[in-house]
């Protein structure tokens, strides 16, 4: 127990210092809300017009595909961030440190996931501005950012994965990004599914961004009218495949990026 | 009493292709400063990273403060320092903020972090500059605060692996005063460095090693006096090269070398300055005026050259 009490401190250690980088460099949390929100204000405007015949306007179905495109990215800024430290030496200080082989990463992770809750804020304020009105009580709309929060920090853990095994921030940072940029358009996150050739279709359905969305959709009180064409499981039970693509994302890359950091450079 | 003792230390990559450390041993008295002395890719590096808890051997033997490095490398981290070859700090963090940060990572609360930041930036005369980003540091100043931060549990046994590689004259003569001061506490110091002569200002003993192994050690006049220790180079007119030459001679009592080309004699000598003093006397008698002299203190090069048979450019890369 003293052991895990101190593991958490060692953790909140690193999760401060990153906020304190934030303050540093503002420039950091400036850019991270200020692109989504600027993806807010182009989608709205310039692909409103595709959502005649939705409740309430196509903005009702964009705030939650780009609440999850943006929480998508936090791979890449995780990896980014860790590949940073590898290059720094600042693992290997990390490392010779009495401290639990998990604070780091924990730490890092913790991090992220309290920057995309003022990235959401941020941007939740920016879709009420262009009109969107989410219907289904305080209650689920909570449970719609918590889930999304959950989302981004399981995708976080492949990021530290990612930052820990390549030994570029610029390249993993770009390769992460080639990576999830595609992913979250291979959905139902701004167009419907159906339009999409068969096979991409299908790769849409499954698509964990395609599940989130929908999840976050039918939590914010909207008819996902974006994807259910194949009456598959996916865009039947949205929540429930979005909660076991978390569990199993965690389930493979938190002990896989606990032992990465243990063996970090160990050659 | 040992504080570090390395035994047949194996480590292999690329299947055994590469042996970076091929058997390695040393040990370093309590109290005491060894410098591990050898060219790039020698093995220094690794040593460290092998006894810093860093590196698995693929076979061998680690203590460090009488604790098993591999059997227990937690307990290890508890009362070692190591400050690597590139500063290792949270560049967009000042000084400050770096200290307290790695202060509460070796678990001191928040109040003695603070305190024991303090005291490190004043020992280290960074207390001007406590506040501003590392990013703004010199290359020297940078090294200092990184060092700063590995004494902040005031460690049993400290590893600096180059600490003066890449600085300039003034930022290495600034770390060497303060490794000197850390030595005169009385801490336990194990330094890797290419340089003879910063392992003959800051080591009581060296080892040199090349290609994993270790291929010498004593102290820094022993190893000197391997490899001839000092020589003395007269250059002068080329109608006073013979008389030069048999005074050079007859003071230094051994065989010198002549350079006709360059009208340079040269040969070894036991105690420098007093033979360069007697050899200017002797030549101002007899009206032969110099037209340059030196004494060449020996360098990793001859210490390589003397103990190989090559130059320590020619060694394997890490």
């Amino acid at each position: 127990m003293n052991n895990f009490m101190s593991g958490v401190s060692d953790a909140l250690v690193i999760t401060k210092r990153q906020l304190q980088q934030l303050i540093k460099v503002p420039e950091v949390l400036i850019f991270n809300t200020i692109q989504p929100v600027m993806f807010v204000l182009l989608f709205r405007y310039v692909f409103g017009g595709l959502g005649q015949g939705i409740p309430g306007g196509y903005v009702q179905l964009l705030m939650p595909g780009i609440f999850v495109q943006t929480v998508t990215f936090t791979l890449a800024a995780t990896a980014q961030g860790l590949a940073q430290d590898m290059e720094k030496g600042l693992i290997d200080r990390f490392r010779s440190l009495p401290i639990a082989r998990s604070a780091v990463v924990m730490g890092r992770t913790l991090g992220d996931g309290l920057l995309n809750i003022v990235v959401l804020m941020v941007m939740g304020i920016a879709g009420y501005i262009v009109g969107w009105r989410p219907t289904s009580g305080t209650f689920h709309i909570f449970l719609g950012f918590l889930m999304l929060l959950f989302f981004g920090y399981a995708l976080s853990w492949c990021g530290v994965f990612a930052g820990l095994i390549s030994k570029d921030a610029r390249v993993v940072a770009n390769v992460s990004f080639l990576f999830t940029f595609p992913l979250t358009f291979l959905s139902n996150a701004f167009a419907s599914t159906t339009t999409m050739p068969k096979p991409l279709q299908y790769f849409a359905e499954w698509n964990p961004v395609s599940t989130m969305v929908a999840a976050t959709r039918q939590l914010f009180g909207f008819h996902n009218t974006f994807g259910v064409t194949a009456h598959s499981y996916p865009s039947e039970h949205p929540i429930v495949t979005s909660l076991f693509y978390m569990v199993v994302l965690m389930a493979i890359f938190m002990p896989l990026s606990v032992r990465r950091y243990k063996n970090a450079n160990n050659k | 009493m040992k504080s570090v003792i390395a035994q047949d230390l194996v480590k292999t990559y690329r299947h055994g292709e590469v042996r970076a450390l091929d058997g390695l041993s040393l040990e370093v008295e309590e109290g005491t400063v060894l410098g591990v002395l050898g060219p790039n890719g020698a093995g220094k590096t690794t040593t460290v990273r092998v006894l810093s808890t860093l590196l698995k051997p693929d076979s061998g033997r680690a203590v460090v403060g009488g604790i098993d490095v591999l059997a227990h490398p937690k307990n290890v981290r508890e009362i070692i320092g190591l400050s690597g070859q590139y500063a290792a700090l949270d560049e967009t963090l000042s000084g400050w903020d770096n200290l307290v940060m790695f202060g509460r990572l070796y678990h001191l609360n928040a109040e003695q972090a603070r305190v024991r930041a303090t005291e490190l930036l004043e020992q280290f005369s960074l207390t001007d500059s406590a506040k501003r980003p590392i990013k703004t540091f010199s290359g020297g100043m940078r090294r200092r605060l990184d060092l700063a931060a590995s004494l902040i549990i005031r460690p049993k046994v400290l590893f600096l692996d180059e600490p003066t590689t890449g600085l300039d004259p003034r930022g290495r003569m600034e770390m060497w005063g303060v490794i000197q001061g850390l030595v005169r506490d009385g801490v336990t110091l194990l330094l890797t460095t290419q340089y003879l002569e910063e392992a003959d200002q800051l080591a009581d003993d060296i080892v040199v090693i090349d290609r994993g192994k270790v291929i010498a050690q004593g102290t820094s006049d022993q190893l000197k006096s391997k490899v001839g220790g000092e020589r003395l180079e007269i250059v002068v007119q080329e109608h006073d090269l013979d008389q030069a030459k048999s005074v050079i001679e007859r003071i230094s009592g051994s065989t010198s070398t002549l350079d006709a080309g360059l009208r340079k004699v040269s040969a070894p000598v036991k105690s420098g300055t007093e033979s360069l003093i007697a050899v200017v006397r002797e030549l101002d008698a007899i009206d032969i005026h110099p037209l340059d002299i030196a004494l060449k203190r020996p360098s990793l090069d001859d210490v390589f050259m003397s103990i190989t048979g090559h130059a320590a450019e020619e060694a394997s890369d890490e």
